[in-house]
């Protein structure tokens, strides 16, 4: 047992180190990481990336990248989030929906697509939640119908609803309803679409929170062509398997407020008896209990880059990240806004400890442990992928998809 | 990134297992769980003597294997994972672990090769009554090298060869060995039968200081970070099988014509497991990286990885009762066992409030040093 590189891991982080050296930047540009503000930046960090072959390390050569080891990307990401770097809008696209692109078009979509993306010159969406179906992605309601003039095209209408970068995208892939006349699994197709179409009206979403970082989009009579069809017709939903491999890595845990920042602030904030707070025991068991987890979570991804160290696939344990780090950003930020007593009310950057960062904690918490799976359905899929207990009961499985019951 | 056991010590994981479904099956542990007088499984302890398990990281020029602690995890894992009623932990992690860490070559030369060998049982003797122990709960006291005082409760205290002992000496708390011989053991009745324990009384038995004078409370904070690494094994091996009964129950189970494992509620509760058991899990693999490094990081590694493993252990004992439903609150279903041994397990060597305590004191002072 040790946390050393092996010999070509370490090569391989020094080669990183002294490129990142020489070309990362050394000061903040930009400010909002999924806002338009730094786009710019973004994708001139992204070309750079991609000339030098830090982008998309992971990738097949065939489509443009590296053939590299899951480690190595996992090693350049852990070296460049050491220099301030501006906000990362490919992810999703090169992480998910490329790929997925790459899986199912013909030769000369493919050609097309792979190095715009690869360089940062175009961004790609994904189209799969709509109001009718958060969880429940299969009941899209999104229609595709073949065009009456009999050219083959499809005609789309419908909305999809927390799409991610919707605003800045120039393409997308939307899994839509193409026959509603078998059961819903089976009557899903996905297509990719030109984001800037006028017949797509991408509208932000106020969250709770105050920001938008997130989309509604409308498709009225978005015609496409049939060539734009990523698998069969039907076939959809096996096609969104293949994308959604990778969204729970692609989602990530909560950031920024932590044990240590909670510790810092306990230090700073009055207690009950006068003295700092961080001597009050009952927040002394939970900053414990806090650690603990921070450290479970910590070393469970080490276990994980072990496993890809030596080219193992990762256990099931990596499933866990996002359902303790979400939970436990909203209880730790709690807390410390009871910590500061009458004061934890207020949410303004100048006045709050930590730059505000506890009340946002507060407010962005609700989100992330509905982003990516909710809580619950991230324990069905423990129970059921990790621990083997069955699926639920399915009452919709063999319905026709116009006669299922609806509801909200 | 090597974050993992060797092949070679999964490869003695797996013989652990193998071992010990054949030799300590849980009617075994229900043997010595119904028996008022049987203390420990007497035939089990020899058996795991002769694999050579009590030695495992005991040095090879004091009698052991000299395999190292990493070792000395894999099967802590294994005997928490059948409820092993054995005095293992008394007798390897808090004694031997003591007597590497403080002995002199004389105390070594004496002890380590009879604790390899399966000839003296230990014990640790520090409580005198309720609540945490610290130096204002200490009593008993050495003079002249004679010990006295009453200590409880002391798990393995009725079986044990060698006591040691946190008492005064000139008012200064250390730790001493003491021969059992001559002490008065009381049986104690206990939550966990299969691990018993007993009260102690001392009048001028013979005692040897371990460590330096005046060290007592320093010491015994290191060998409690060592057994704590080494118990969180055993407390993620009970986690793990608790999570198992809770699994093969609810797949069996039928209820309103479906299996109970089929209901969100039901799966939601394993789920909940899970995610603790594996937050268990990482811990104490940095705990062992730590113990078995002598890392600076130990205390703080230590204190995590028995937070951890005390809370898994509890959630998941406690849930596979429930899962179990009624027929999991009987005497006759081994649900009992886990959910007794996991109480055992996270007082033995500190509650989990007082490491809870400890860590953020460490904490306080990384932060302070940093």
């Amino acid at each position: 047992m040790d946390f050393n590189d092996s010999h070509e891991e370490a090569a391989y982080r020094a080669q990183v180190k002294t490129w990142l050296e020489a070309n990362a930047p050394k000061a903040h540009v930009g400010s909002d990481p999924e806002g338009s503000d730094s786009l710019a930046d973004s994708r001139a960090w992204q070309a750079k990336k991609a000339a030098a072959g830090y982008a998309c390390i992971t990738w097949p050569k065939e489509w443009g990248g590296q053939g590299g080891t899951p480690l190595q990307s996992v090693i350049f990401g852990q070296e460049e989030a050491k220099y301030p770097i501006p906000g990362n809008p490919f992810q999703i696209g090169l992480g998910m929906c490329v790929p997925t692109v790459m899986n199912f078009a013909d030769e000369a979509t493919k050609a097309r697509f792979a190095g715009p993306a690869i360089r940062g010159e175009e961004i790609w969406c994904q189209l799969f939640s709509e109001p009718s179906g958060g969880s429940d992605v299969a009941a899209a309601r999104t229609k595709a119908e073949r065009a009456p003039d009999g050219s083959g095209d499809w005609i789309i209408n419908g909305q999809k609803v927390w799409t991610t970068g919707a605003q800045f995208s120039d393409f997308g892939i939307v899994i839509v309803r193409t026959d509603p006349t078998v059961p819903k699994h089976k009557g899903l197709t996905m297509f990719w679409i030109d984001m800037k179409d006028p017949a797509v009206e991408v509208k932000p979403i106020h969250q709770m929170s105050g920001g938008s970082g997130f989309n509604e989009v409308f498709f009225t009579d978005l015609r496409i062509k049939d060539s734009q069809r990523l698998g069969g017709i039907g076939d959809g939903w096996k096609v969104s398997l293949v994308t959604l491999m990778n969204e729970r890595l692609a989602v990530g845990g909560a950031t920024g407020m932590g044990w240590s920042q909670f510790m810092d602030a306990a230090r700073q904030t009055p207690g009950m008896d006068g003295g700092p707070a961080l001597k009050d025991s009952s927040l002394r068991e939970k900053l414990a209990d806090w650690y603990v987890q921070a450290e479970g979570l910590k070393h469970t991804r080490n276990r994980t880059m072990t496993a890809l160290s030596r080219g193992q696939t990762p256990g099931p344990e990596s499933s866990i990240g996002k359902i303790v780090s979400a939970v436990q950003m909203q209880d730790l930020a709690n807390e410390a806004l009871e910590m500061l007593d009458q004061y934890g009310i207020i949410n303004d950057v100048d006045l709050a400890p930590q730059h505000g960062g506890f009340q946002s904690s507060v407010m962005f918490a609700p989100g992330l442990r509905i982003a990516g799976g909710t809580d619950e359905i991230l324990k069905n899929i423990i129970a059921e992928r990790v621990l083997g207990l069955p699926g639920d009961i399915r009452v919709d499985k063999d319905v026709a998809f116009k006669d299922m019951p609806t509801g909200r | 990134m090597n974050f993992d056991f060797s092949d070679d010590q999964k490869f003695l994981k797996g013989e652990a297992r193998k071992f010990l479904e054949a030799n300590c099956p849980t009617s075994q542990v229900r043997k010595v769980l119904e028996d008022d007088a049987k203390a420990y499984d007497a035939d089990l302890w020899k058996a795991v003597a002769a694999q050579g398990w009590l030695g495992a990281a005991i040095p090879e020029a004091h009698g052991g294997l000299g395999l190292g602690h990493l070792e000395l995890c894999v099967i802590a894992e294994e005997l928490g994972r059948v409820v092993a009623p054995i005095p293992f932990a008394s007798t390897v992690y808090m004694l031997a672990e003591a007597i590497m860490l403080a002995g002199t070559e004389a105390q070594k030369s004496a002890y380590l090769p009879k604790i390899a060998a399966g000839e003296i049982i230990g014990c640790l003797a520090t409580s005198e009554g309720p609540g945490a122990v610290s130096a204002a709960t200490v009593s008993a006291n050495v003079d002249g090298g004679k010990l006295s005082g009453v200590k409880i409760p002391v798990t393995d205290g009725d079986i044990a060869d060698v006591a040691l002992v946190l008492a005064k000496e000139g008012g200064q708390p250390g730790l001493y060995l003491v021969d059992m011989a001559g002490v008065v053991r009381e049986p104690l009745k206990t939550l966990d039968p299969t691990r018993d324990a007993a009260k102690l009384t001392f009048s001028g038995a013979k005692a040897e200081r371990l460590g330096g004078a005046g060290e007592g409370l320093n010491l015994l904070e290191q060998i409690l970070d060592r057994a704590a690494i080494l118990l969180a094994f055993e407390q993620t091996g009970g986690a793990d099988r608790s999570l198992e009964m809770a699994k093969d129950y609810a797949l069996e189970r039928y209820a309103f014509g479906r299996t109970i494992a089929s209901y969100q509620a039901i799966k939601h509760k394993l789920a909940d497991m899970y995610v603790k058991n594996e937050l268990a899990r990482s811990n104490a693999y940095y705990g062992a990286w730590a113990l078995n490094t002598d890392a600076s990081e130990l205390p703080i590694a230590a204190s995590a990885a028995r937070i951890a493993a005390s809370e898994a252990f509890w959630f998941a004992s406690k849930e596979n009762i429930q899962t179990h439903g009624g027929i999991g609150f009987t005497w006759q279903m081994d649900c009992h066992f886990y959910y007794r041994r996991s109480r055992q397990l996270s007082l033995v060597a500190g509650a989990p409030r007082v490491w809870k305590e400890r860590l953020v004191s460490h904490l306080e002072r990384r932060n302070a040093a940093a």
